[in-house]
């Protein structure tokens, strides 16, 4: 019964999606307050019905019903409580009703929180943000229907991947798809400015703080599910360029771009259509990684979802979407005439430079990602695109962005000043020249890039700091002045540099970790050792384990850096799950927050013993710890005054010579 | 509340301009054409070595005890049907209506093997939902299943009178993918002679 009462709740939420389409912009062309207030009250009712029907799915996967398909063929009756629940958006059906669902959540925080939008505009916001609800959740009942029943109902469940039954899997759907749906709000934004035909500093300003919010969700989404790859898939690597991982990483790339952008528009009053190009394009890439995974069109490690009939309906529906906002676009977007002048050498320009590479980046992951698609509409041969063409193409790209990035911020609006930047970069580019010079001779030039990125990532680092000093006047006068400058800094400018700095940190950390590694596989039995990288690693014992729906082995090795004591004991594991007969191994790390020591055991061979793989991975963990750096900065910039509720008003703009204010 | 002013239609534009702004949509029309091409093709094809081979040689128990068990000899002299199931497999409750009604309709005979499962369980399965299968195997171990290159169940075979495999479809039977796919290549199977 609750099952049906989530159906209908979600039948009526695209109801009441309909009507937040129709009236508010009817109300916004006729000019009638009444008819776009309609907005505010239809997207919170919008996420109540999705929230309700969202909770009766919970419910069911919660108290294990297998009388509902979806249930009866992702969960089962042992899995812990915490799969359960994951287990809901570990599928095709659940994970789009949690994008639905985040999609209200977006539309009625707007709702909420957008009394400072004029309310025209709020009300075209609203309405072509519900388009978007229509068009999903017609997908979810037409194609995808998680409340269908099973008769008769199977005595237990089919249970879900093993791979996916893992902490860092449970959460990282909920927060890429908070980053991929996030953008769905500053597209709404985009396209109501087309249909007023205007953007300027103050639509910028709005749009911001969802942008900075898809933009750490996203972030913080990534980070996760390159970490859940580093530890479970047991390879010992962070990024495959695996079609569902470019999938998220596109949308991150623009959505960058995008927040950068946005920048010059608000201050700058200029770079106006390229910026709501960012805009429409970052999530028209949100919905082609969502068309990538679901559809199957792409084979991948991840496609658990594929399924051509639903590829057909999502295909419609990107045509809709992007193809009826483009078109918008190409008729609208001509009339955004910008107002701001500046010189190629200035923060605008850095800015311009910034969008170009990470534009060319977004295009670059893009062909790689659908070269084999291409070749196969054509019926050209069976290919995937690895590893080596992003080395080539991808990597290059960075290199300038990189060496931009510390300068940018020191320049200043209009027209900079180059002489003095390069005086006032001296020191950073002294010392990374030195560390990059210094790690090629220890490492006896044998990994040129490696050293090439550690520089890079000294430079971002002091460049930062370098940035943040001047902001300050570090040693430029009395401290007490410095203190009280660090205090006045607005949250914007610290979001800047955390996350600025934070590049830097993930950037050391790939390096690093990438060239500096050191690895010993072999075939190991208790009682044998091996020294990787200087350490001894001893495999001690292997013992039996279980868990409430898997039985294994678990193996353990003492490390010691030749000392009387082992500094760490690892435990790694080889679990069985009885109910789909596949065994998995769970790796073991110990870190140190410098380096990672990670091992993992393999097959069992017919002589006796284990595939043991060891790695020893310095820096590492700056991977992760940059990301989420990153993120924070977006966080701290999310808390910056100008952002916060209620503030940006939409100001009359002298300099244009237009009447812009809403009187 | 005054709404906002809109820029003037008329406004002129810099000559060459409005083409510019078309790039976008004209890239994601290419886009679309490719990604509805890649849409024709089905992933779930996965190209099977063992298609016109022979099936591969196996002997399975029965799984009840009225019913013979199967073997790679059983599967000559006219073409038949080879159902991979499980009683632990969703997909197969449902296409169960589908395999019964073609098991009543006498056109084809249809042989089950009970894939990696409890034979108990498997002979309660068939109890509940009806036997379609004139020969039910267990293949408790799955290694016949690994012979004939089985994706997951449900699976089902067309071998052909001489015991070749000659279709494979991954999947559930559906009244839809019967009449398009299984029919029509045993109806030209069992013209020939």
């Amino acid at each position: 019964m609750i099952i049906e009462a989530g159906h209908f709740a979600l039948v009526l939420a695209l109801m009441v999606a309909l009507v937040q389409v129709v009236i508010p912009l009817w109300g916004a062309t006729t000019g009638r307050r009444v008819l776009m207030d309609v907005a505010e009250p239809a997207a919170l009712m919008q996420f109540v019905l999705v929230a309700i029907s969202f909770a009766a799915l919970l419910n069911a996967y919660i108290t294990s019903d297998f009388s509902v398909l979806t249930v009866a063929e992702n969960s089962h009756s042992t899995k812990p409580m915490m799969y359960k629940i994951s287990g809901l958006w570990g599928n095709h059906e659940g994970s789009m009703l949690l994008w639905v669902l985040i999609l209200t959540i977006y539309g009625a925080a707007v709702a909420l929180f957008g009394a400072g939008l004029p309310p025209a505009f709020r009300a075209r916001v609203l309405s072509v943000h519900a388009m978007i609800g229509v068009g999903f959740i017609l997908f979810i009942l037409l194609t995808s229907n998680p409340f269908l029943r099973i008769s008769p109902a199977p005595p237990d469940g089919q249970g879900m991947n093993p791979v996916l039954q893992d902490p860092g899997l449970a959460f990282h759907p909920p927060f890429l798809y908070l980053g991929y749906v996030g953008f769905s709000m500053a597209f709404s934004f985009a396209v109501a400015a087309l249909l007023e035909g205007r953007v300027d500093p103050a639509w910028a300003r709005w749009v911001r703080p969802w942008t900075l919010l898809a933009w750490c969700a996203l972030t913080a989404g990534i980070c996760l599910g390159s970490f859940w790859a580093y530890y479970e898939l047991g390879w010992g690597g962070w990024w495959a360029w695996d079609p569902v991982e470019n999938a998220s990483f596109m949308p991150w790339l623009s959505g960058t771009a995008l927040l950068h952008s946005a920048i010059v528009v608000e201050k700058r009053d200029t770079l106006k259509s390229w910026t709501i190009f960012l805009a429409l394009l970052t999530f028209a890439l949100s919905l082609v990684g969502t068309f990538l995974v679901r559809s199957g069109v792409l084979t991948s490690v991840h496609a658990f979802a594929s399924d051509p009939e639903r590829g057909a309906f999502i295909l419609l529906l990107l045509g809709l979407v992007i193809g009826g906002s483009l078109v918008l676009y190409a008729i609208r977007a001509p009339i955004l005439t910008p107002t701001g002048q500046f010189a190629p050498v200035s923060r605008e320009g850095a800015l311009v430079l910034n969008n170009l590479l990470l534009a060319t980046a977004t295009v670059t992951v893009f062909l790689g990602t659908l070269y084999p698609l291409f070749l196969d509409a054509i019926n050209g041969p069976k290919v995937s695109v690895g590893a080596p063409y992003y080395m080539a193409t991808f990597v290059p790209l960075m290199v300038p962005l990189l060496v931009a990035m510390a300068a940018g911020p020191l320049l200043t609006w209009k027209r900079g000043d180059l002489p003095g930047i390069a005086a006032r970069l001296r020191v950073p580019f002294g010392v990374s020249v030195a560390i990059m010079v210094g790690t090629s001779l220890m490492a006896g030039g044998k990994s040129a890039l490696a050293s090439i990125g550690i520089g890079l990532a000294a430079w971002v680092f002091l460049g930062t700091m370098q940035d943040l000093a001047g902001r300050v006047r570090l040693f430029q006068g009395p401290f007490s002045d410095t203190l009280r400058r660090l205090g006045a800094l607005p949250r914007a400018s610290w979001g800047m540099t955390i996350a600025h700095a934070g590049v830097a940190i993930t950037l050391a950390g790939m390096t690093v970790s990438t060239g500096w590694s050191a690895e010993g596989i072999q075939v190991m039995k208790p009682g044998d050792q091996v020294v990787v990288a200087g350490d001894i690693w001893h495999f001690d014992s292997t013992a039996p384990v279980s868990g409430s729906n898997w039985k294994g082995m678990q193996a353990q090795f003492s490390v010691s850096d030749g000392g009387a004591r082992p500094f760490t004991v690892l435990t790694p594991s080889r679990r069985t799950y009885s109910l789909q007969q596949m065994t998995l191994a769970k790796v073991a790390i110990h870190t140190n927050h410098l380096a990672n020591w990670y091992v993992v055991v393999g097959d069992p061979q017919p002589q006796g013993g284990w595939i043991v793989r060891i790695y020893w991975h310095p820096l590492a963990p700056w991977i992760w710890y940059g990301f989420l750096i990153m993120a924070a900065g977006g966080a701290v910039s999310l808390s910056d005054r100008r952002l916060r509720i209620g503030a940006p008003v939409r100001r009359p703009v002298v300099a244009s010579g237009k009447s812009h204010a809403a009187a | 509340m005054q709404l906002h002013d809109h820029v003037p239609p008329g406004r002129p534009f810099p000559p060459g301009a409005r083409p510019f702004y078309l790039i976008p949509i004209a890239c994601f029309i290419g886009l679309f054409i490719v990604f509805g091409l890649g849409l024709t093709k089905n992933p779930a094809i996965l190209p099977s070595a063992l298609i016109d081979k022979p099936a591969p040689s196996f002997d399975l128990p029965p799984l009840l005890a009225d019913h013979p068990g199967l073997a790679q000899a059983d599967l000559k002299g006219k073409p038949v049907l080879v159902n991979f199931f499980a009683s632990w497999c969703a997909p197969c409750r449902e296409e169960a209506p589908v395999l019964a009604g073609l098991a009543a309709s006498g056109d084809v005979a249809i042989f089950g093997i009970d894939y990696k499962d409890n034979p108990a369980a498997g002979r309660k399965f068939l109890e509940a939902l009806g036997n379609p299968y004139q020969r039910v195997a267990v293949d408790a171990a799955g290694r016949t299943a690994i012979d004939f290159g089985l994706y997951g169940v449900p699976e089902t075979y067309i071998v052909d009178a001489k015991g070749s495999i000659r279709y494979r479809l991954p999947g559930a039977l559906t009244p839809e993918n019967l009449q398009s796919e299984i029919l029509p290549r045993l109806a030209a199977l069992q013209r020939q002679p």
